[in-house]
């Protein structure tokens, strides 16, 4: 178990030490988006801009101008909402090599309530030419796409979570920008989740096969880019995609399937998210039951939509 | 010094010539910002920075950031009059396929390192360069131009903020303050004043300045590479649509193109002599 934000400030000062042209950028949360750690290591390299997202997203982008690779952090409700013009007109119009990695995405961060939970951030950074969209399922995974996001030439943005979530993937697991992969084997329908959400959807592929239902998650660490391939074949094969994710249904990873597979391979599918609804405080827990986001309630959507491929 | 300041002189009134001939040519974009950002356009390309046409990526060269976007026909000329694409290429500006956007664009056009043209982001991109530029030891300046208008985005005193904290004085912002802006006085709209002040407040190295005297322009831009310990903002009073009675001090003004009747008019306010009146398709001839 570890969050993944931790794994991301981990790698990050790893980065830091071994390409000197990283810098690293964050607007008074440093000690929550774990770029902190980069910045008592190379001090000289980090850039703390204060509460003003807008202003950290173009300074990143000039740093970026001048040969620098920035990642800039902040929660992904300041980054995605707040400086969203920004990141449109002064990093991804330019394609500029500047990588953004939202933490407190999502519902989890709990507390602090619906102010504070980004649940529009996938659909709204998707929505913009020339940016790639990661969302990683766990902490080893983010130690790949943190790399993957340094090694790739141009904007991406990752949205990472709050919590510690429980290890979906081993020790070294390679990440592939614009590629999924297929966490479990099924045949009957298919979990196609990001996040989080993917070690939830393994535990309701385990349910599941008690009561007889051979379910496939297959996880996609890259909203966008989307692995087409893996979800045409998984549709294909088993004939229901559910879609799973931390985030509102709007536009998100399920809209992004049901655009997929409505142009090239119309499937009985169901989208399992944030209904359009902003969050509210609670308990990270609490909130995943409340949103329905559990392993519990993936089965009983699975069921529910098994039933009506029959 | 002299001498200098007059060939600058004629260098800008042949640059407008080229905006008002662009422009009447494109039927769309900017005028009345576009003359009267062109003398500290002209005075930064043609004194104050070190840039190589023949190498437009040269790693040397300073760095100019259009945040007022809007002007880029302002920009566009004296990127042909230095040699970074052929003049001929004007005439196609704001044209489908053509590499001269409506607002500047680093991907296709020679010489234009940002994108901008959405107000208020290019002064933080600028002082992202600055800060990027100390942090490898190197020489590069970067100078950015602002609107006066363009200074009600929040991002702008942001950035200002920024670049006082970090003392980036390899940083230099023009702002060329017309008094106009789309919906009327810029005062009036929602007044902005005292830009000095405001800089100043963020630990700005401020230098007030008649933004048409090229060689106040000039000895401000080397004032401010002087100046160590704090960015420099040059504040330039200015007239928008300068150089053309017809447009002078109108804000109507702002994105409107030269008509036909117009254009005669314009290129005679300009001292035009017969020879540039009858040859209007050469653009900056």
């Amino acid at each position: 178990m570890i969050a993944t934000r931790d794994a991301y400030g981990e790698t990050l000062a790893e980065l830091g030490a071994e390409n000197e042209n990283i810098v690293a950028l964050d607007a008074d949360l440093s000690g929550s988006t774990k770029t902190g750690v980069f910045g008592k290591k190379f001090p000289e390299r980090f850039f703390n801009m204060g509460i003003a997202e807008a202003n950290m997203v173009g300074t990143a982008a000039g740093l970026a101008a001048v040969g620098k690779i920035p990642f800039l952090s902040t929660f992904a409700i300041f980054a995605a909402g707040r400086a969203w013009e920004q990141i449109r007109q002064s990093v991804a119009y330019p394609k500029a090599n500047v990588k953004i990695v939202a933490t407190h995405g999502g519902v989890t961060v709990g507390e602090d309530g619906g102010s504070h939970q980004s649940v529009e951030d996938i659909a709204i950074m998707r929505a913009i030419p020339n940016m790639t969209v990661i969302v990683p399922a766990d902490g080893e995974e983010t130690k790949g796409a943190i790399r993957a996001a340094a090694a790739h030439k141009g904007p991406v943005y990752v949205r990472l979570g709050r919590n510690k979530v429980p290890n979906v993937f081993p020790k070294g697991h390679t990440f592939e920008i614009g590629k999924g992969c297929e966490v479990v084997a099924g045949t009957d329908l298919t979990f196609v989740t990001t996040g989080l959400m993917t070690g939830v959807a393994v535990a309701a592929a385990e349910k599941l096969k008690a009561e007889g239902i051979s379910a496939r998650v297959v996880h996609l660490g890259t909203v966008k880019p989307l692995d087409k391939e893996i979800v045409i074949k998984a549709a294909k094969e088993t004939g229901v995609i559910v879609t799973a994710e931390e985030h509102s249904v709007v536009g998100g990873l399920g809209g992004a399937v049901a655009e997929l597979l409505g142009e090239e391979c119309p499937t009985l599918m169901k989208r399992v998210g944030v209904y359009d609804r902003f969050g509210t405080s609670g308990k990270s827990e609490e909130l995943l039951k409340y949103f329905g986001l559990t392993a519990e309630n993936l089965v009983e959507e699975a069921k529910e939509i098994f039933a009506r491929k029959k | 010094m002299k001498e200098k300041i007059s060939q600058l002189e004629e260098k800008a009134r042949r640059l407008r010539v080229a905006i008002v001939k662009t422009l009447h040519k494109s039927q769309s974009g900017h005028t009345g910002g576009s003359l009267s950002a062109i003398d500290m356009i002209c005075a930064l390309y043609f004194h104050k920075m070190r840039h190589n046409p023949e190498e437009p990526a040269w790693e040397g060269r300073d760095r100019f950031v259009l945040s007022k976007g809007h002007a880029a026909p302002a920009l566009y000329v004296a990127l042909a009059e230095a040699g970074y694409f052929p003049t001929e290429d004007l005439m196609m500006l704001r044209r489908l396929g053509s590499h001269l956007q409506g607002h500047p664009d680093s991907k296709g056009t020679p010489g234009v390192d940002v994108c901008t043209g959405s107000l208020g982001q290019g002064l933080s991109m600028a002082n992202g360069m600055a800060l990027g530029f100390k942090l490898d030891g190197k020489e590069n300046r970067v100078y950015a131009l602002l609107g006066d208008g363009e200074l009600q985005e929040g991002q702008i005193w942001e950035a200002a903020m920024a670049a006082g904290h970090y003392k980036t004085d390899n940083l230099c912002a023009l702002v060329d303050s017309n008094g106009l802006q789309i919906d009327g006085d810029v005062s009036r709209v929602m007044n902005v004043s005292s830009i000095s002040d405001k800089f100043r407040a963020f630990g700005w190295n401020v230098i007030e300045i008649d933004g048409h005297c090229l060689h106040g322009i000039c000895t401000a831009l080397d004032a401010a590479e002087r100046h160590k310990g704090a960015p420099t903002a040059i504040v330039a009073t200015t007239v928008k649509g300068k150089g053309v009675s017809i447009f002078e001090n109108k804000a109507s003004y702002h994105g409107v193109t030269p008509n036909d009747q117009e254009l005669p008019v314009a290129l005679r306010c300009l001292g035009c002599d017969c020879e540039e009146l009858e040859n209007q398709e050469r653009i900056g001839a």
